[in-house]
């Protein structure tokens, strides 16, 4: 039970640190990123590159792949979503150019790694066992749960009291008055894009480090589910997609223990379609159902 | 020539089955594009109608046309009441909420044990003939061609422009919505029957997240303006895999590279080509894009 616990708690974190970069660029940006399970991918295989290509430790490779990623979404921004900003496309086209991203970056990696599962090279990747009564718990995984917890604080802190996230928080409101107040708007949607990317990167080596696998596809899970954390949690709402992770991996870990296993994905779903249809606004919503 | 062209149709007939099918669906996910609404749903409808033409030809003996005709049917019953929940919902919402559906679907179909679980059902006759699809294919353009200059086409692209505007003037918007809804679940449920005539076997799996968000790129990257978009768009990208086989491993980035051209170049799809400047001129009155 504790062990089931510690895991359901573990896997949200993981959903979170997604989540919440998915979600910031959704509030500030209105735009659905399709490309952020394949930062998380990239996070993990540039975590891989340090450590099984150049030798880095893992203390190193970490901020390594987290910067990596960050500049990756800057990159992103400037070729697929930038162009259609400036033309004032609808939603749907960033949709379908982060697809387009998608499409060529998983292909990228395959050709250098191919499609298989890859672990670290043995040694590299920090593992230990806590003990608690009869319960063996990983340490590591504690580790990503100090550290997610957190991050999201510190993504607070910056969002709520900073210059850089009043800019922030100014462009969601409006970018065109931000811009007359004065605001730096490229800079802050670069700022946007490199935070949240870095924090899905982030999820992904985390990820990688705890299973010891990485594979072109491992973002594909955390695609339909940072949707359904984001709904559950009021869309674009960063407190309520951390709550809204949280809910999900309890709710998964729960349904694995008391459902067959091929229903694990109904929980996700079944949720995600119920609060869509109950409570549009999700927990921390304000305004949902006129928002296109 | 005459030879030629059928050694063409037998060395290549299942990609222009296929050509055809994902026109159809191409289609059905258009007619709520052009009322305004991005549902996403259409991979679920081509499931409905899909196993259910499959299963009454197994346990029931059912004939195949009308097999088929069952198979749409449900699928348009099913999106009755799922459009009176789901359209009080917009724009991403209604997206994700139509998507939420066909996830859900796809896992009743996967524990459930008649629709043959996660192996699917296999044995599928191959009965679906190409004339069979292009001729689907005809009516279905014809119709919605016509449509758009009908009642129904002028309310749902009132309703498309501006939902007040079109209310206001006494268009019942839910309403219009809702058929645009179940209108492309029927011809998605339609579709989903012959692609199963064709593939001999379905599983839950085939018709997941990717094959919904593909459905949309056929109909975004074709266009919207008109039906012809969605069917050279659909054609384009089923072909695209094959024309591009010679890159073989350079195949999903050039792919990936031509989708980003498309909707970064030709907001309003391939089908404006030719109108390149009139798009930029209906863009600056700001009634071009949709959605």
């Amino acid at each position: 039970m504790l062990e089931q616990l510690y895991n359901a708690i573990f896997i949200g974190s993981i959903y979170a640190l997604f989540a919440v970069g998915f979600a910031l660029v959704f509030s500030v940006l209105d735009i659905l990123n399709l490309a952020h399970p394949t930062v998380f991918m990239l996070g993990a295989f540039a975590a891989l590159f340090a450590i099984g290509t150049l030798g880095l430790p893992w203390y190193v490779a970490v901020p390594f792949a987290v910067v990596a990623s960050g500049l990756f979404g800057i990159a992103l921004d400037r070729i697929a979503f930038a162009p259609l900003r400036r033309r004032g496309a609808p939603p749907l086209s960033a949709m379908i150019s982060s697809l387009a991203i998608t499409l060529i970056v998983v292909r990228l990696v395959e050709l250098r790694y191919g499609g298989d599962f890859i672990t670290f090279p043995s040694g590299t990747v920090p593992s230990f066992l806590i003990r608690i009564g009869d319960a063996t718990l990983e340490g590591v995984r504690l580790a990503i749960i100090l550290l997610a917890v957190g991050l999201m604080a510190g993504l607070t802190f910056l969002v709520r009291q900073t210059q850089l996230g009043r800019d922030i928080r100014a462009l969601a409101e409006n970018p065109r008055a931000a811009r007359i107040l004065g605001v730096d708007v490229e800079r802050a949607i670069a700022a946007t894009f490199f935070i949240s990317s870095a924090l899905g990167g982030l999820a992904g080596v985390l990820l990688g480090f705890a299973y010891n696998s990485v594979d072109s596809k491992m973002g594909l899970p955390l695609e339909l589910r940072a949707f359904t954390v984001m709904v559950v949690g009021g869309m674009g709402s960063l407190p309520g997609a951390v709550v809204g992770a949280y809910v999900l991996g309890l709710g998964e870990v729960a349904s694995l223990v008391y459902l067959p296993a091929e229903l694990r994905d109904a929980f996700a779903f079944g949720l995600l379609f119920l609060v869509l249809i109950v409570r549009p606004t999700g927990l921390f919503g304000q305004r949902a159902t006129d928002r296109a | 020539m005459i030879e030629a062209t059928l050694d063409f149709l037998s060395a290549y007939s299942t990609l222009i089955a296929l050509v055809g099918v994902n026109a159809l669906l191409a289609l059905s996910v258009w007619v709520t594009l052009y009322a305004g609404q991005l549902t996403l749903g259409n991979a679920a409808f081509m499931a409905v109608g899909a196993y259910v033409a499959a299963l009454l030809e197994r346990h029931l003996g059912t004939p195949f046309p009308l097999a088929l005709a069952c198979g749409a049917a449900v699928a348009a019953l099913v999106a009755v009441p799922l459009g009176l929940t789901v359209f009080r919902l917009r724009g991403v919402y209604l997206a994700i909420a139509t998507l939420a559906f066909g996830e859900v679907l796809r896992v009743i179909l996967l524990a459930t044990p008649i629709t043959g679980g996660g192996q699917g059902l296999n044995g599928i006759p191959p009965t679906t003939e190409l004339w069979h699809i292009y001729l689907s294919l005809a009516v279905v353009a014809y119709v919605l061609w016509r449509v758009q200059g009908a009642t129904v086409g002028r309310a749902w692209a009132a309703v498309r422009e501006d939902e007040i505007a079109a209310a206001s003037q006494g268009i019942a918007v839910r309403r219009y919505k809702l058929a645009a809804f179940v209108a492309g679940a029927l011809v998605a449920g339609w579709a989903g029957g012959l692609s199963a005539h064709i593939t001999f076997s379905i599983e839950p799996n085939d018709f997941a997240f990717g094959k919904a968000v593909q459905i949309l790129v056929f109909a975004v990257v074709g266009g919207i303006p008109n039906p012809l978009g969605p069917i050279f768009g659909a054609a384009l990208f089923t072909a695209l895999p094959e024309l591009l086989r010679p890159l073989r491993d350079y195949r999903d980035i050039f792919q990936g590279l031509v989708l980003l051209a498309v909707i970064i170049y030709l907001p309003r799809g391939l089908v404006t080509v030719s109108q390149l400047r009139r798009t930029r001129r209906l863009q600056q009155i700001g009634a071009a894009d949709v959605a």
